[in-house]
């Protein structure tokens, strides 16, 4: 297991705190139904320095890695998946800023991100190439000193004009694509975007997704995030690095729905007896226990070896992968666990299901993932 | 090879149903999920086409079908994609409660509304505390000269809200053993003390009005009583052969739906220039999942056919309503792991296709409650 | 209610064959398993008694019987909990070739003799560098003087110590169209340049004489042709419904085997609390879904044998049943281990030859991976 060294235990112990106070299951439910952004929390915990632990302290960030952002994630979508994947999809695709973006770029996005003042989404995806980016068909065209662009990106979070996103474009038509693709930080208030909810999913509903359309959009020569023409390498590191965010937020999303089963069967009699009594439910405790703590496992290890700096080589998509799976699986059994309650909106259990659901989806979705992962593992074939 | 012979008046019942499906169901749909609960015009129209009950004799109205007929009622509604108008439950589950075991006197009264869609029924045995242990429910039902007090609550009742009558299990607290002091009743809604909660806030089953009942010193007639006192878990237990095949039905169906949907999805859907249904990742899931789906359909079909010739499966029913169930659930799954985000969109169909099969592994006895069941009589 | 009608005579067949396996196969499974290979002497028995090649007419000396005889051959097989006497292969699959397409002479010079287990065949398809990939073998027939020449390797062929008569499927090296070049040629043990190597040490499935067969200029009669030439493709894809049904029924009846067995097991078996292993709701719960898991895929066998009597397509139902069947039948050797626990890591314990022996049928007579493309491609995905 990976050793949580002095500060990190603190960050932990400081996320299950504020989660747990400021974290209200009647509030949440509200919330999801009503599709609506926990504002008020995200400012809060903001203040206090949970958003963007893993930017630079000079961009009021936290001076800390992947695995400090990982255990606030954990523990927020712990105590309730919706807010928890809110908080920590607020700041999605900012990553690709910390990595790429020069200082001028940082200092520009970085503070009102962490700050609680502007939330930050990525478009990579495309309805006609889904998630194989080599199809991407919105364009970038340079006039000067600016860009202009034109084209369409799917499931983007954050949809809307107090937003920043992360937009993959083809600047060379010609090139192949690891060499034709650019990415660009984009304002949500720029002139020339459309911005068409999704309206309400499955799960994650706390956060909105939408579909957006770029016309003549244009921007200034300095939001070209590092070097022309790395898109494509800059999305894959970045897909990494958010696949283990988002493992993140499935250990939690499994280990909150967890708790709240665990808490059930010593609860709950049937037949005069505690659930936890019955064979059958002790030997589901000990599944959903030990896909837990491997999902664990892999979150941690591969956000220690993204903090290390070493190759990931798709470890943080194998982690993802590994997490959501967990996550669904926890969750599903936690309904089972607590029958037709667990059916209920109420029992909460319903919604984490239905949250890891969703994160199971996201990046591609597992088919995609798994081609992605067995690219790396198998290399070019003579 | 057809393990079910279906007739000219079959085929003809589906296709009647299935027009009426398109245009008096499909396009309310959306309406009555954000409702929460269908109209009661809508039962009424079912009633008066023919498709309420269609198993009951005509002396009720009823067209004197068999079982395919229920089984055709399930196909054609799961294709509508909503929950709410629960005709499975109403003609296949409570209604046969009232035909088998009530009084000529029950029979002649309510089985007509029944069938009409005039007279919306519900059951209602579980308690919050006695879900699986039925046995353990706590709503009393005491006799007091010609009348019975009912005092108890019920809970997760579906027709909860819209019900005009509730085959309702009670017990009597002056019998000692649990199982003999179980009997069923008839309690007609708007009797003085019996209220009705509000809809439950439901993962899914949106337009299924699934709610809480209250009965406060409530009184109904003795006559009420259905069947002999004292035999209500006997009852409950004899009818449940057919609830576990209706909820395998609704399974296989469920899964059925989701696959021809999937499978449509992706001969449609590019990525990369070509459909999705050319990969062959996409290709072994749709293999896997249409296999499973007709092993589910063919073991269900013949379960069908025992079940009509008058043979006891409790074995076999048992172990088909939990795999089946768990089948739509799997299937909802890995549809959605096939079509990705744009399915997980409230716009995508199978979006509610996962959240409605998720319970099913839970009601109707849970997955649980159905393996017990099987071990106990496969003798382990 | 059977979805799968047996009459009077297949009763009386299975009977018959019970007690036959009973006397004649299941006393000497441990030394066959030993021995890496049956006895001829038991195939002769079987022959004499009428248990080889059902479906023959009886002018061949079969017993004219449909595909149901050949099903109680492979679950009466099953239940001997052995896998080596490759009576099914024998009689269900390749002696079919030269009944649908053997010429009248062939088919006298041959099948009485298949009939009466004097005869052994095998089926030799699969190469070391061609098995999922039929068409890219690369053993070449040539015609030379009236006469054929085979020069090639073919690897994994079962019966392939003890056949007498080999079908071999070789291309023409002058046919550029991989998929017509194939024809597919009967080839007598003992003809000069055919030779055989020595079983092959396997997983499981100890007692079957799995072997690698071997032709240098080995010349055959132009005759020894089974059909049209350059048709071999055809004809092995068109024997593939049976070929895959048969597995998918031993799938399905080695599974029944193993839960029978195991079923029985935790009943009489006590823990140290005196409790039936059986009174285990963990226990209970896992034999209930393995049931459950057989009794489905029984019920889909059951009926697909119906309809490949009937003489329907149903070619993608079998590919799904031979690879559901398949895994189904890997699954419950597996899950049945575990219940069983320390014991069944014994050799004593039968489960651990199912378990070994059941796990090539997800492999052989097309992996189950080729089951799925095909199940994709005849859907028309
Ligand atoms: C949408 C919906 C509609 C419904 N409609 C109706 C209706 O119309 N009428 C009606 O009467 N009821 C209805 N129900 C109730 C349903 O039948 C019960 O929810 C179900 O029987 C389970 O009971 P429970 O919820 O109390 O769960 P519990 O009995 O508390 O079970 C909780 C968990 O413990 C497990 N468990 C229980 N006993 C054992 C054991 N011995 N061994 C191992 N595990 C065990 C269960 O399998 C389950 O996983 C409905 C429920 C829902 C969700
Ligand atoms: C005990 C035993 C008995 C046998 N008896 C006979 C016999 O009597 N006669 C005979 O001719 N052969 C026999 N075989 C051979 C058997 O049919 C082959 O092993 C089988 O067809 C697989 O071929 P292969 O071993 O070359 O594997 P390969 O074809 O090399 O396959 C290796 C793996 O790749 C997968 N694969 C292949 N192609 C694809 C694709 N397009 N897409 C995805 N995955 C793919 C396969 O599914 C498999 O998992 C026997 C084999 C065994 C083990």
């Amino acid at each position: 297991m990976v050793d949580l060294n002095r500060s990190q235990k603190q960050i932990q112990k400081a996320a299950n705190d504020f989660a747990k106070g400021e974290f209200d299951k009647d509030q949440a439910l509200a919330m999801e139904n009503a599709n609506e952004f926990p504002d008020a929390i995200w400012k809060k915990a903001a203040d206090l320095g949970f958003i963007g632990v893993h930017f630079p302290e000079a961009y009021s960030g936290g001076g800390m890695g992947i695995l400090d952002a990982c255990l606030i994630s954990e523990a927020f979508c712990r105590k309730d998946s919706s807010i928890g994947t809110a908080l920590a999809l607020s700041a999605s695709g900012a990553e690709c800023l910390v990595r790429f973006g020069d200082a001028a770029t940082q200092a520009a996005f970085l503070p009102p991100i962490a700050e609680g003042r502007l939330r930050c989404g990525y478009g990579f995806f495309e309805s006609g190439c889904r998630s194989d980016l080599s199809g991407v068909q919105t364009v970038a065209v340079k006039n000067e000193n600016q860009w202009i662009i034109n084209g369409s990106k799917s499931h983007v979070l954050n949809g809307g004009d107090d937003s920043v996103y992360l937009i993959l474009c083809r600047t060379d038509p010609d090139a192949p694509p690891e060499k034709g693709l650019s990415l660009f930080v984009v304002e949500g208030d720029r002139e020339g975007i459309a911005v068409r909810e999704a309206g309400r999913k499955l799960g994650a509903n706390m956060v909105a997704t939408a579909d957006l359309t770029f016309t003549d959009v244009i921007i200034p020569a300095a939001n070209l995030l590092g070097k022309e023409g790395r898109g494509l390498a800059q999305a894959e590191a970045f897909f990494e690095e958010a696949g283990i965010l988002i493992a993140a937020q499935c250990v939690g999303t499994a280990a909150g729905a967890f708790d709240r089963a665990l808490a059930y069967v010593k609860e709950r009699e049937q037949f005069n007896r505690k659930l936890a009594v019955f064979e059958i439910t002790r030997q589901k405790i000990a599944e959903m226990a030990m896909k837990v703590e491997q999902a664990r496992l892999m979150t941690y290890e591969a956000a220690r070896r993204c903090d290390a700096g070493q190759g990931l080589e798709k470890f943080g998509t194998m982690a993802r992968i590994t997490a959501a799976r967990a996550a669904v699986e926890v969750a599903d059994e936690a309904i089972q666990l607590f029958g037709g309650y667990g059916y209920m909106k109420e029992s909460e259990v319903e919604r984490f299901y239905r949250d890891a659901k969703v994160a199971d989806l996201t990046l591609g979705g597992t088919i995609h993932l798994k081609n992605k992962i067995a690219a790396g593992v198998i290399g070019k074939l003579k | 090879m057809d393990i079910l012979t279906y007739t000219e008046a079959h085929h003809r019942f589906r296709d009647r149903l299935r027009e009426f499906c398109e245009t008096e169901i499909m396009p309310h749909v959306d309406q009555w999920e954000n409702d929460h609960i269908v109209p009661r015009k809508i039962w009424q129209k079912m009633g008066h086409g023919g498709f309420l009950c269609p198993t009951l004799p005509a002396a009720y109205g009823g067209i004197e079908g068999d079982f395919i007929h229920c089984l055709i009622v399930t196909e054609e509604l799961s294709r509508t994609m909503q929950t709410g108008l629960a005709a499975g439950l109403h003609s296949d589950v409570v209604v046969p409660y009232i035909e088998s075991f009530g009084s000529d006197e029950q029979k002649r009264k309510y089985l007509p509304g029944c069938v009409s869609g005039d007279c919306i029924t519900a059951v209602a045995m579980t308690e919050p505390g006695a879900g699986s242990d039925v046995a353990g429910m706590q709503t009393t039902a005491v006799e007091d000269g010609d009348a019975v007090v009912l005092n108890g609550s019920k809970t997760f009742i579906s027709n909860g809200v819209i019900c005009d009558l509730v085959v309702l299990a009670a017990k009597d607290p002056a019998v000692e053993n649990k199982h003999q002091a179980v009997s069923l009743y008839v309690v007609e809604a708007g009797t003085p003390g019996f209220e009705k909660g509000t809809q439950l806030e439901k993962m899914g089953w949106h337009s299924q009005d699934t709610a809480e009942l209250f009965f406060t010193n409530c009184r109904i007639p003795k006559h009420n009583r259905l069947g002999e006192k004292g035999a209500g878990f006997f009852m409950l237990m004899g009818k449940l052969q057919q609830e576990r095949l209706v909820c395998c039905m609704g399974g296989v169906v469920a899964a059925e739906r989701i696959l021809e949907y999937t499978t449509a999805h992706c001969r449609r859907t590019t990525a990369g220039g070509k459909p999705l249904s050319k990969s062959q990742a996409v290709q072994f899931a749709l293999v896997e999942m249409a296999t499973e789906a007709k092993l589910g359909r063919t073991f269900m079909e013949k379960l069908i056919a025992e079940h009509m010739a008058g043979e006891n499966i409790i074995v076999e029913t048992s172990m088909a309503k939990y795999w089946a169930t768990d089948l739509a659930n799997r299937m909802a799954n890995r549809a959605l792991d096939i079509v990705g985000e744009d399915g997980a969109r409230e716009s995508c169909l199978l979006t509610r296709a996962l959240r409605d099969a998720r319970v099913m592994s839970i009601f109707a006895g849970t997955n649980e409650i159905m393996k017990g069941i099987a071990a106990k009589f496969m003798g382990l | 209610m059977d979805i799968l009608h047996y009459t009077e005579a297949h009763h009386d067949f299975r009977k018959r064959l019970r007690a036959f396996m009973d006397r004649e196969v299941v006393p000497h499974i441990d030394q066959w398993e030993a021995d890496q290979g049956v006895s001829r002497e038991v195939w002769r028995k079987m022959g004499r008694a009428g248990f080889l090649c059902p479906t023959l007419p009886t002018a061949y000396g079969g017993l004219g019987g449909d595909f149901r005889f050949s099903v109680i051959g492979i679950e009466e097989i099953s239940r001997t909990n052995h896998g080596g006497l490759g009576a099914p292969l024998h009689s269900d699959i390749v002696v079919p070739y030269i009944m649908s397409y053997g010429n009248d002479v062939q088919k006298q010079t041959y099948l009485p003799g298949c009939a009466a287990g004097d005869i052994v065949t095998a089926v030799a398809m699969t190469e070391p560098g061609a098995g999922s990939d039929l068409s890219s073998m690369t053993t070449t027939a040539e015609e030379d003087r009236g006469q054929l020449v085979i020069n090639g390797v073919k690897t994994f062929i079962s019966n392939g110590i003890l056949c007498d008569l080999a079908i071999v499927a070789a291309k023409d090296p002058h046919e550029t169209n991989p998929h017509q070049a194939i024809s597919l040629y009967l080839i007598e043990d003992g003809t000069p340049g055919f030779q055989k190597g020595r079983p092959l040490d396997k997983m499981g499935l100890h007692s079957q004489d799995t072997a690698e067969l071997f032709f240098s200029n080995c010349r055959i009669p132009a005759e020894n042709r089974l059909g049209e030439k350059g048709m071999g493709f055809l004809m092995l894809m068109d024997k593939l419904q049976q070929e895959r049904l048969v597995t998918a029924v031993m799938g399905i009846s080695v599974a029944e085997v193993m839960l029978e067995w195991t079923m029985r097991h935790c009943k009489k078996t006590t823990t140290s609390a005196g409790r039936p292993l059986s009174r285990s709701q963990a226990v209970q719960f896992a034999l209930v879904e393995m049931a459950t898991e057989v009794n489905l895929g029984r019920t889909f066998v059951d009926k697909l044998v119906v309809e490949h009597v009937a003489g329907n397509n149903v070619i993608v139902e079998t590919s799904m049943a031979k690879y559901w069947c398949t895994e189904l039948g890997k699954r419950v050797a597996d899950r049945c281990l575990d219940l069983v626990g320390d014991y069944g890591g014994l050799e004593q314990c039968p489960l651990v030859r199912g378990f070994r022996d059941v796990r090539v049928m997800s492999i052989f007579a097309g992996t189950n991976e080729i089951m799925k493309g095909i199940a994709a491609k005849f859907m028309g995905l």
